[in-house]
């Protein structure tokens, strides 16, 4: 059993009951200048490891990159 | 001559230049381009990692003990957008100094000024440092100054176009209108441009596809260092008034008698 999420766009199986964390360190993220939104909401670093992903939670991974 | 410096946010910048992360060849020559502007602050965008997430950072080539970076909203068409993208930037640790970007038409990427307005308002309460990218108005200017922008940007032309400053006497009237500093943002094509701004009174400019875009993008990065300089220098000395006739610069007394 598992839960369809979408991540910078890609629909994504994952196991249920995955962490903000689990899934940063599932899919290899460095962690400097990064953030996270889960469902339009911005998700603060102290919530990676209790922020549990149900199905149909939109995510968006960010960092910086060139722009003026 | 003695000269202030830029303050944005309670921090002090010497150097007036603001540049760009985007559209340069290779990272390598972003960060020696970068070096030769002399500039203190760096504009970067927050766009979606690639996954999965091991590819090299636009940060690996940007000192940020040197360097302040400037997360802009470029690509935000709505308030809503921005203000989400500038509290992701602050979760990312990019500092509180924002390049507000409320973009209001693709072709032009003129800006939505009432989208911009309300994203001012709300970030500055929030306690951001704003600094909002408008167009060469000055109510709306001052609107900006009265949300909180802890400047303004007026763009010269629009973004990437290198027109130019285009109407020189509304960023003028923008300088008599608004205590904040005034930044151009955007438009600049080439280094007398640059000049110009800043011989205005402009407190600042704020460059990307100028220097990136060039052909030799790190000794344009220089040309702009010293156009921006130049142009201050020349502002802060006092210009001659512009008049119609003549006037020499040798004494009238004293010419020697050539008659026969």
């Amino acid at each position: 059993m598992s839960v369809t999420i979408t991540v910078n766009g890609k629909a994504m199986d994952v196991e249920p009951g995955l962490t903000v964390e689990g899934l940063l360190v599932l899919l290899n993220v460095k962690r400097e200048y990064t953030a996270v939104a889960v469902n339009r909401e911005v998700t603060p670093k102290s919530s990676y490891g209790t922020l549990k992903l149900s199905d149909g939670d939109k995510v968006e991974i960010v960092r910086p990159m060139g722009g003026g | 001559m003695y000269d202030t410096n830029l303050v944005l946010g309670g921090k002090e910048f010497t150097s007036r230049l603001i540049v760009g992360t985007g559209k340069y060849s290779t990272l390598p020559i972003m960060r020696d381009a970068h070096e030769a502007s002399g500039a203190e602050i760096v504009t970067i965008a927050v766009r979606r990692v690639s996954l999965p997430g091991t590819g090299e950072s636009i940060l690996d080539y940007i000192d940020t003990k040197r360097f302040t970076l400037l997360p802009n909203t470029a690509g935000c068409y709505t308030a809503d957008e921005a203000i989400r993208t500038c509290y992701l930037a602050r979760e990312a640790g990019l500092g509180e100094m924002v390049k507000l970007e409320v973009i209001g038409d693709q072709r032009t990427l003129f800006p939505d000024v009432m989208g911009l307005l309300e994203a001012t308002k709300t970030l500055a309460r929030e306690g951001f440092t704003v600094m909002p990218y408008t167009n060469d108005d000055p109510v709306m200017a001052k609107k900006l100054q009265d949300a909180g922008a802890a400047c303004v940007m007026p763009l010269g032309a629009p973004i990437g176009s290198g027109l130019g400053i285009r109407n020189p006497y509304n960023i003028k009237i923008i300088l008599e209108t608004v205590t904040v500093p005034v930044i151009v943002d955007a438009g600049v094509g080439t280094a007398s441009d640059a000049a110009i701004a800043m011989e205005l009174g402009c407190d600042g400019v704020l460059m990307n596809t100028a220097i990136a875009g060039a052909q030799d993008a790190v000794s344009m990065a220089r040309a702009m260092k010293l156009a921006v300089e130049a142009g201050r220098l020349a502002y802060k000395s006092g210009r001659i008034g512009k008049k119609l006739y003549a006037t020499a610069s040798s004494p009238l007394e004293g010419l020697p008698d050539w008659t026969s």
